[in-house]
C-alpha cells in the first residue's frame, strides 16, 4: 500500500532558489517534471543506461531516472532549459553539426558535452567517444555527435582567444 | 524534370524545429498532461498461450487511490467486437477468451498516481488453462496446436482467407515469374542451396509509445505518438461504431518510431480505459514493454539458384518464413511486400517466391525500417556471394553478370526505371577500392571486406494529401499528415512549399497531424512520405500560386507587378485579411495490382529504392570477435530535397543496422522476453560506430517532387550481408544466423578447422 508523505525541500534550479513538495519515491526527473514542468530530462530506459534523463546535480551530471528526488535538498541543479534565451556554443553547434533526428536523447547528449569541454577544451575522437558512452541515440546520429563536439570545442576556445 | 533552378530545394537548411530540440522544449507526447488525468498501466499474461480461466481484479480495484481496472470484458462495453488490425481482425484490445503471448495485456489499472497504478497491478490475479505454444516459424507449419482458431481477414483484399481453420499461415504471398522454375533448375549447369535465419529484434524508440485519450463532449480525442493517425481514427472509430470525425488523432513530434508506432498500438486500450473511466487517461510504456509491443520478424530464408555455364543465374526459388507472432499487425503485408523482391536485384528469367507470414506465441512482429528487406538481403547477397565463390568469380563480376539493367524487368512483372542498380553497385563496389590489392592482415588478426545491395519497391497503392494555405502577411501554412518522427518531413515539406510559391522557408508553417484537421494521409511508413506527401504539397501549393494569380487578376493586379500581397487581398476584402487555399491530392498513376497466383504486373510501384553497402572488417581469430572498421553507404536517393538530412538519414539507418546485425537479438525462454532491458539487449552506443562514408547518389526520379524520392529505409538493405561477406574474406568462414557474434564466428572457426567446440 502506497501513502503519500510529502517532504518539502529546498534547492536551487537553473540558478534560481525554490522549494518543492515531494513524495519519497519520485525521481529527480518526477521532480523536475511533477513540481516545475520541465520535460527536457526525459526517462527512457528507466535504468540509468541511456543518458536520456540527465541533469546536473551541484555540478556533476547524473542520471535523473535513478537519481531520487529527496537527494536533491541543499543542491544546485541545472537541467538543459536552463538560460534557454541564448544558446550556447554546444547547443549551436549541434544545430549546425545536424546532430540530432528525433531528439529524444540530445539535451542528454548537450549536457554531457557541456560536462566534457568544462573538463577537456580540446577533446579528441577517443575522449569523445569514451565520454558520451553511457548516452544513446537510436537514430544513429553518433557521426554527427562526434563533430558538433568537436565544433563547439573550437567555438569555445576561439570565443576565449 | 523541373529546369529551373531551384532555390530552396536542394539546400540544407537546419531542421525547422532545431531550437526547440536543442533546448528540450520540443513538443512530445510523452510530455503531456491533462486535468484530472488518470495514468493507465497493463497487468500482462505470464504465460505463452492459453485460456483464460479468471481473472481477479477485485483487490486491486479495491487499492485506495485506484480509480478503476478494466479487463477485455470490459472492453465490450464500449466496443461490441474486441478484435482490431490493419490487415486481420485478430487482435483483441485486451485478451479475452485466450491469451497468445507473454506479455500480451490481460487488463489496465487506472489511477490519478501512476505509482499507485502500478503497484495495485500486483494484486491482479489472472488463472489460465494452458495451451502448448508454438514459437518457432518452421514449427509453426506443422504443429497441431493453432494460435488462431480461425483467419479473421479485416482487408477486403484478404478476404479470401476469412474463416481459414486449423493453421497457422496467416497469408500466403506467391510469385511466378518466366517458365516452370523447376524445369530451369534441370536445365541448369550448377544448381546451389542455402537457408538463412534472422532473429527477433525491437525498434525501442527512446521515446516509449504513449497515449493520452481524452473524453470530449463530442467524441474522443486521442493524444498519440503514433505514424499513422488517420488509420487510428478510422479503426478506433470502426471499434466504437462511432463516425470518424469523432475520434480526433492528433500527433507532434515522435520520439522515434522506426515502424513501431504504426496502426494501432496503445490507442484502442487507452480508448478504451478513458471511456470507461470517463477521464483522460494516458498509457505510456516502460522501456521493457516495448519489447512485447512489437518487434523485427525473425525469419527463415530459403533460396535455390540455377546457374548456367556463362555464370548466369536461369532460375531462383525463394521460400521465407516470417515469425509474425502472436497477431498479424503489418506482418501479411511485410510478407507480400518483401516477397516481391525476394529474389534480389538480379534480372533472372525463373523465378518462384512463396513468402508466408507465420502465426506464433511470440510478441507480434511488424515493419521494422525496411519492411522486410534486410531479412531478405541477408539471404540473398549471402546467397550470392557463395555461388560465386564456388564458381571461382569474382562476386561483383558474378553481380555485373545478373544485375538487373535500367528497363530489364523485374521478377515482379514490372520493368526497372529510373533506379540506379547498376551504378550503385558500381559506385560501392569504387569507393571500396575493390579492384585493388587488400591486406588481409598478419598474424591473429585478419582483416575482410565485402559488399551488398538491395532493392526495394515503395508502398503502393497509398494516398497523400495536402492543403497549403497562404496568407495576406505572404506566409503560408501547409497542412499534412505526415509524421515528423526525426527523418525531417516538416523541413523537407516547407522546403518544397516555399520553392513553389518562391517564398523564405522561415514563411512557411507546417501544421502537425491532426485527423480533425490534416487531410488524409496513408501514414508515415516505408520510405513514402516525401514521395507522396513531397508531391501533394508541390501540388497543393502550386494550386495555391494558381488562386492567388487569379485573385491578382481578379482586383487588377498585373503578373509579376510589385504590388504587395497584402495590397492584393485589402482590394478583394476591403481590409488586407485572408488566404488562398490550394489543395493538392496524391496517388500514383497507373498502379496495376498483381495478379494474386503469380504477383505480376506491369506497373507494382512508382519507384525503386536501391541501397549498397560496403564494409572493412577485421577478425580477431582468437576470440571471434568482430569489428567493424569501415562502412559505406551508397544510396539511389532521387535528387535530395535537403541533401544534408539525406545523408544522415542514410548514415543512421545503416548505424541501426549495424546494431541488429552485431548485437541485437531477443532471447526468449518458453515465449519470455529474458533481455528486455537496454542492460542486456544492446543497440549501437558511440563506441560502436565505424568510420562512415555516405553516398547518396542524386540520380532524380521524374515524377518525385523537385527529382526526390523516399530514403528512410535504403542504408539498412546491405550492412549485415555486408558484413558477413566481409568475415568470409577475413577469416573464411560463413555465418547464416543473425547476429554474427563472436561466439558464432569462433564455432564457425573452429568447425572450419575440424575441431569444433562442444554446444552448451
Amino acid at each position: 500500500m502506497l501513502d503519500t508523505p510529502q517532504q518539502t525541500i529546498e534547492f536551487t534550479l537553473n540558478g534560481k532558489p525554490v522549494s518543492a513538495q515531494i513524495q519519497p519515491q519520485w525521481t529527480l526527473v518526477d521532480l523536475l517534471q511533477n513540481a516545475f514542468d520541465l520535460y527536457g530530462a526525459r526517462q527512457s530506459c528507466g535504468q540509468g543506461l541511456c543518458g536520456c534523463c540527465s541533469v546536473v546535480v551541484d555540478g556533476k551530471a547524473v542520471s535523473g531516472c535513478l537519481y531520487l528526488a529527496a537527494f536533491a535538498d541543499g543542491s544546485t541543479i541545472e537541467t538543459i532549459e536552463n538560460g534557454e534565451e541564448e544558446l550556447d556554443a554546444v547547443q549551436e553547434a549541434f544545430i549546425e553539426a545536424g546532430a540530432f533526428q528525433c531528439s529524444f536523447c540530445t539535451p542528454g547528449f548537450i549536457t554531457m558535452t557541456r560536462q566534457l569541454l568544462v573538463s577537456n577544451p580540446d577533446p579528441s575522437v577517443d575522449d569523445i567517444k569514451h565520454y558520451l558512452t553511457g548516452n544513446l541515440c537510436r537514430c544513429g546520429t553518433y557521426p554527427q555527435i562526434i563533430a558538433a563536439v568537436q565544433m563547439a570545442a573550437g567555438k569555445l576556445q576561439a570565443a576565449k582567444a | 524534370m523541373n529546369e529551373h533552378v531551384t532555390q530552396h530545394v536542394g539546400q540544407s537548411y537546419p531542421r525547422r524545429e532545431a531550437r526547440e530540440k536543442v533546448t528540450g522544449r520540443i513538443e512530445y507526447i510523452h510530455n503531456l498532461r491533462l486535468p484530472n488525468m488518470l495514468y493507465g498501466k497493463i497487468f500482462r499474461s505470464t504465460i505463452a498461450h492459453g485460456r483464460i480461466v479468471r481473472i481477479d481484479v477485485s483487490a486491486a480495484a479495491a487499492m485506495p487511490g485506484v480509480d478503476c481496472v478494466i479487463t477485455g470484458e470490459d472492453v465490450r462495453k464500449v466496443m461490441p467486437d474486441v478484435y482490431y488490425g490493419v490487415m486481420f481482425h485478430d487482435q483483441p484490445v485486451l485478451a479475452v477468451d485466450k491469451v497468445r503471448f507473454v506479455g500480451e495485456p490481460v487488463a489496465i489499472v487506472m489511477a490519478a498516481d501512476p505509482n499507485v497504478a502500478h503497484e495495485a497491478m500486483s494484486l491482479i490475479e489472472a488463472e489460465y488453462e494452458e495451451l502448448d505454444p508454438v514459437f518457432d516459424e518452421m514449427e509453426a507449419l506443422s504443429a497441431r496446436s493453432f494460435v488462431h482458431d480461425e483467419l479473421k481477414p479485416g482487408n477486403p483484399q484478404l478476404g479470401f482467407l476469412a474463416g481459414v481453420r486449423d493453421t497457422n499461415v496467416g497469408f500466403p504471398y506467391q510469385l511466378r515469374h518466366g517458365g516452370d522454375v523447376d524445369e530451369a533448375f534441370e536445365k541448369a549447369d550448377r544448381v546451389f542451396e542455402h537457408m538463412f535465419r534472422t532473429q527477433a529484434s525491437a525498434h525501442v524508440p527512446l521515446e516509449p509509445h504513449v497515449t493520452v485519450a481524452e473524453p470530449t463532449s463530442t467524441g474522443i480525442t486521442l493524444h498519440t505518438a503514433n505514424q499513422s493517425p488517420h488509420f487510428v481514427s478510422f479503426e478506433v472509430s470502426r471499434l466504437l461504431g462511432w463516425p470518424q470525425s469523432k475520434v480526433r488523432v492528433r500527433v507532434p513530434y515522435l520520439g522515434g518510431g522506426f515502424g513501431s508506432k504504426l496502426w494501432l498500438k496503445l490507442e484502442a486500450m487507452a480508448a478504451a480505459a478513458a471511456l470507461l473511466a470517463k477521464k483522460p487517461v494516458k498509457i505510456s510504456l516502460f522501456m521493457e514493454e516495448q519489447f512485447y509491443m512489437i518487434t523485427k520478424h525473425a525469419a527463415t530464408l530459403q533460396i535455390k539458384s540455377g546457374v548456367d555455364k556463362d555464370g548466369k543465374i536461369i532460375a531462383r526459388k525463394c521460400n521465407v518464413f516470417w515469425n509474425g507472432g502472436a497477431y498479424a499487425d503489418i506482418g501479411p503485408a511485410v510478407a507480400f511486400h518483401a516477397g516481391m523482391t525476394a529474389a534480389g536485384p538480379y534480372d533472372i528469367e525463373n523465378v518462384a517466391i512463396d513468402s508466408l507470414s507465420m502465426y506464433t506465441n511470440r510478441p507480434t512482429a511488424g515493419a521494422l525500417r525496411g519492411f522486410g528487406h534486410p531479412q531478405l538481403v541477408w539471404a540473398y547477397e549471402n546467397h550470392t556471394n557463395m555461388i560465386a565463390e564456388e564458381l571461382g568469380i569474382d562476386p561483383l563480376e558474378f553481380r555485373r553478370r545478373n544485375i538487373l539493367h535500367e528497363g530489364s524487368e523485374t521478377a515482379t512483372g514490372t520493368k526497372l526505371t529510373n533506379s540506379a542498380v547498376e551504378q550503385v553497385l558500381e559506385r560501392v563496389a569504387e569507393k571500396l577500392g575493390w579492384e585493388k590489392p587488400f591486406d588481409h592482415g598478419e598474424g591473429t588478426v585478419k582483416r575482410g571486406r565485402g559488399f551488398a545491395i538491395g532493392i526495394k519497391a515503395s508502398i503502393s497503392p497509398s494516398t497523400s494529401e495536402a492543403i497549403v494555405r497562404l496568407g495576406s502577411d505572404g506566409c503560408a501554412t501547409v497542412i499534412a499528415g505526415t509524421v515528423d518522427m526525426g527523418q525531417g518531413s516538416d523541413t523537407a515539406n516547407a522546403q518544397i512549399a516555399a520553392e513553389v510559391l518562391n517564398i523564405p522557408v522561415e514563411m512557411v508553417n507546417v501544421v502537425h497531424p491532426d485527423t480533425h484537421v490534416t487531410p488524409y494521409d496513408t501514414g508515415t511508413l516505408g520510405s513514402r512520405s516525401l514521395y507522396h506527401m513531397g508531391n501533394a504539397v508541390r501540388l497543393a501549393a502550386e494550386d495555391a500560386k494558381a488562386k492567388l494569380e487569379a485573385l491578382m487578376a481578379e482586383v487588377g493586379v498585373q503578373p509579376g507587378s510589385n504590388v504587395p500581397i497584402w495590397e492584393v487581398f485589402a482590394r478583394k476584402n476591403g481590409m488586407p485579411v485572408g488566404n488562398v487555399t490550394g489543395t493538392g491530392s496524391f496517388v500514383p498513376a497507373d498502379h496495376i495490382p498483381p495478379e494474386p497466383m503469380t504477383g505480376q504486373s506491369s506497373n507494382i510501384t512508382p519507384y525503386w529504392m536501391v541501397g549498397a553497402t560496403g564494409v572493412e572488417v577485421e577478425v580477431d581469430t582468437e576470440t571471434g570477435h568482430v569489428r567493424v572498421l569501415k562502412m559505406i553507404n551508397v544510396a539511389d536517393t532521387g535528387n535530395p530535397i535537403n541533401p544534408k538530412i539525406v545523408e544522415f538519414q542514410l548514415s543512421g539507418a545503416s548505424i541501426m543496422a549495424l546494431g541488429q546485425t552485431m548485437t541485437e537479438k531477443m532471447n526468449f525462454d518458453s515465449g519470455q522476453v529474458t533481455n528486455a532491458s537496454f542492460a542486456d539487449y544492446k543497440i549501437p552506443s558511440i563506441l560502436d560506430i565505424p568510420e562512415i562514408e555516405n553516398d547518396p547518389m542524386d540520380c532524380g526520379e521524374p515524377d518525385g517532387p523537385f527529382g526526390a524520392k523516399g530514403v528512410g529505409e535504403t542504408g539498412t538493405f546491405g550492412v549485415a550481408a555486408a558484413i558477413a561477406n566481409a568475415v568470409k574474406d577475413a577469416v573464411g568462414v560463413r555465418v547464416t544466423e543473425l547476429p554474427i557474434t563472436a561466439e558464432t564466428v569462433y564455432r564457425a572457426m573452429r568447425a572450419a578447422a575440424n575441431d569444433p567446440l562442444e554446444e552448451e
